[in-house]
């Protein structure tokens, strides 16, 4: 399944803050939109997953979502979002329940999904007893576990330390490597655009609008922290936004 | 100690330090299992010698002692049991029809608008009126038997509900919310599954106080019409001017004020242990 976005934009009262974004998402590609803040790549992806409406443009699904997705746009979020009085367990099965599932199936997926992210013996954990970096496992757990078609991660490593955030780089690439899932990346750190994405999509200060979309070919696996033709990408992406993120940086805010 | 320097230019270099002030601390009260028991004890031996001694008169306050007595005479007279029995049902019927119809508007002025702006004001006109002064009114409505003392019980515990429920609607995390969404949970499921268990701290609290309130309106319930309870019990030995029974009823209220607070903490401990 694709995604197009097809002249989305939108504006909160008198502050217009997207503008005439056109994409497409194809399928098996994690595509990376940064932008200084305030560009509204958060905003972008409420629109891309339904949770707001753009007051121009639309979104459209191409083709249909693959066979058993039971929720075909599944968002990571920044914050984690995981319920505090639910177990690991509980958090993965909570996105199960109301879909009819018999016990063993959904027991199945639990179990599938917390190995695939290595949560296996914290099954039974309560979230205040996790590391930021496990608790954002369990909610990419979590959303693997209803079969996404697109994977929409609003900043999903901003909240970690950066060793942190680099271990769970690496295991991002490991399960896309495994199996190739479609995502749609927002962040603000060039290192993990770079990193992560098949494209970087840059957006420009407020109203945002599509700067450059940067192809990086090389294979994910391939990518190393600190290769010399990733910091290339990295410093390109870096020249582009650097004055529209101290532009943006001194405006005021709802000004 | 203070060294000159070797070419004595005056500069004058500390070697020994002094330790920095400590000024951190406090403000993180912790529990201190002993002192609630001591202080009790505490008030009561003084009560006990200020008594016997004479510098309390017996008209200011019994003896603890002897209102320990009625106690123990109430109890063997078998008419502690009597007394306590229909306060217990008062209580708990009164008290679960409020708490749960409470709770129930709470959820509903926390999640729908019109309801909200509607039932607010309402409940602000509501909360300040002295629940006992509507007695006369609830014999009328509801019977001079235990429909008028459960409904008392019940007006006077749901406002307080009502209030500490809607707040802890509002307090739940909404991204908790937008994920569920996100996910695609049914707007039943989302109310269950994480509004209110995200609620239920709040509501626990605001439960101690309407249960409270429930215990205070027992009293007044039964101002009329009731031949046993424990404030029947009260206000026969208040208007006889009967100290010792008069003591012994307080004492009884307020065990039942300890009891019930402790079992909300019991129940929060036991529900609530998801709290870091």
């Amino acid at each position: 399944m694709d995604i197009r976005l097809d002249g989305i934009g939108h504006s909160y009262g008198d502050v217009e803050v997207l503008k005439d974004i056109s994409l497409d998402i194809s399928s098996g590609q994690i595509v990376c939109i940064v932008g200084p803040s305030g560009c509204g790549k958060s905003t972008l992806l409420r629109f891309l997953g339904g949770l707001e409406r753009p007051k121009t443009g639309e979104v459209l699904q191409i083709g249909s979502p693959p066979e058993g997705s039971l929720n075909p746009l599944t968002y990571v979020f920044q914050d984690f979002a995981l319920l505090p009085w639910r177990t690991v367990k509980g958090n993965v099965s909570l996105v199960l329940e109301g879909h009819g599932l018999r016990t063993d199936q959904s027991s199945a997926i639990i179990d599938d999904v917390l190995a695939r992210t290595k949560l296996t013996e914290f099954a039974d954990a309560l979230p205040k007893q996790l590391s930021g970096g496990m608790k954002q496992r369990v909610a990419i757990a979590r959303a693997l576990a209803v079969n996404p078609a697109v994977m929409l991660m609003d900043e999903p490593l901003s909240a970690l330390d950066s060793q942190t955030r680099e271990l769970l780089m690496d295991d991002l690439v490991d399960l896309w490597s495994r199996q190739p899932f479609t995502a749609v990346y927002v962040t603000h750190n060039l290192a993990e655009a770079v990193r992560l994405g098949h494209r970087v999509v840059v957006l420009s200060r407020r109203p945002g609008k599509i700067r450059e979309i940067v192809e990086i070919d090389k294979h994910l696996n391939a990518r190393e922290f600190g290769d010399a033709d990733l910091d290339a990408h990295q410093k390109h992406l870096w020249r582009l936004m650097r004055d529209e993120a101290r532009a943006a940086d001194a405006e005021l805010l709802h000004a | 100690m203070l060294n000159k320097n070797s070419n004595g230019s005056g500069v004058q270099k500390e070697t020994q330090g002094r330790s920095v002030t400590f000024r951190g601390g406090g403000f993180s009260p912790k529990p201190r299992r002993w002192i609630g028991p001591v202080v009790f004890l505490f008030l009561i031996v003084i009560a006990e010698w200020g008594t016997r001694a004479g510098w309390i008169s017996a008209l200011t306050m019994p003896r603890p002692s002897d209102v320990f007595v009625t106690f123990q005479q109430l109890y063997e007279s078998g008419l502690l049991a009597k007394h306590l029995g229909p306060s217990l049902s008062r209580l708990v019927v009164g008290a679960a029809i409020g708490v749960s119809i409470g709770i129930g508007v709470g959820v509903l002025i926390g999640l729908f608008s019109y309801i909200r702006s509607g039932m607010v004001p309402l409940i602000a006109a509501i909360f300040p009126i002295p629940k006992i002064a509507l007695l006369p009114l609830f014999v009328i409505w509801f019977g001079i038997g235990e429909g008028s003392k459960y409904a008392l019980i019940a007006f006077g515990t749901f406002t307080p509900t009502v209030v500490a429920t809607y707040g802890a609607v509002d307090n739940v995390d909404r991204s908790l919310i937008r994920m569920g969404q996100s996910f695609g949970l049914s707007w039943w499921s989302i109310v269950r599954k994480i509004v209110l268990p995200g609620a239920m701290p709040g509501i626990l609290s605001g439960l101690r106080i309407s249960l409270a309130i429930a215990i205070i309106l027992l009293v007044a319930a039964e101002m009329l019409g009731a031949e046993y309870g424990i404030g029947a019990y009260i206000l026969e030995a208040g208007s006889l001017y009967d100290l010792e029974r008069l003591f012994a009823g307080v004492v009884i209220l307020s065990l039942l004020g300890v009891i019930v607070s402790t079992l909300i903490g019991l129940i929060e401990r036991y529900m609530l242990d998801w709290r870091s």
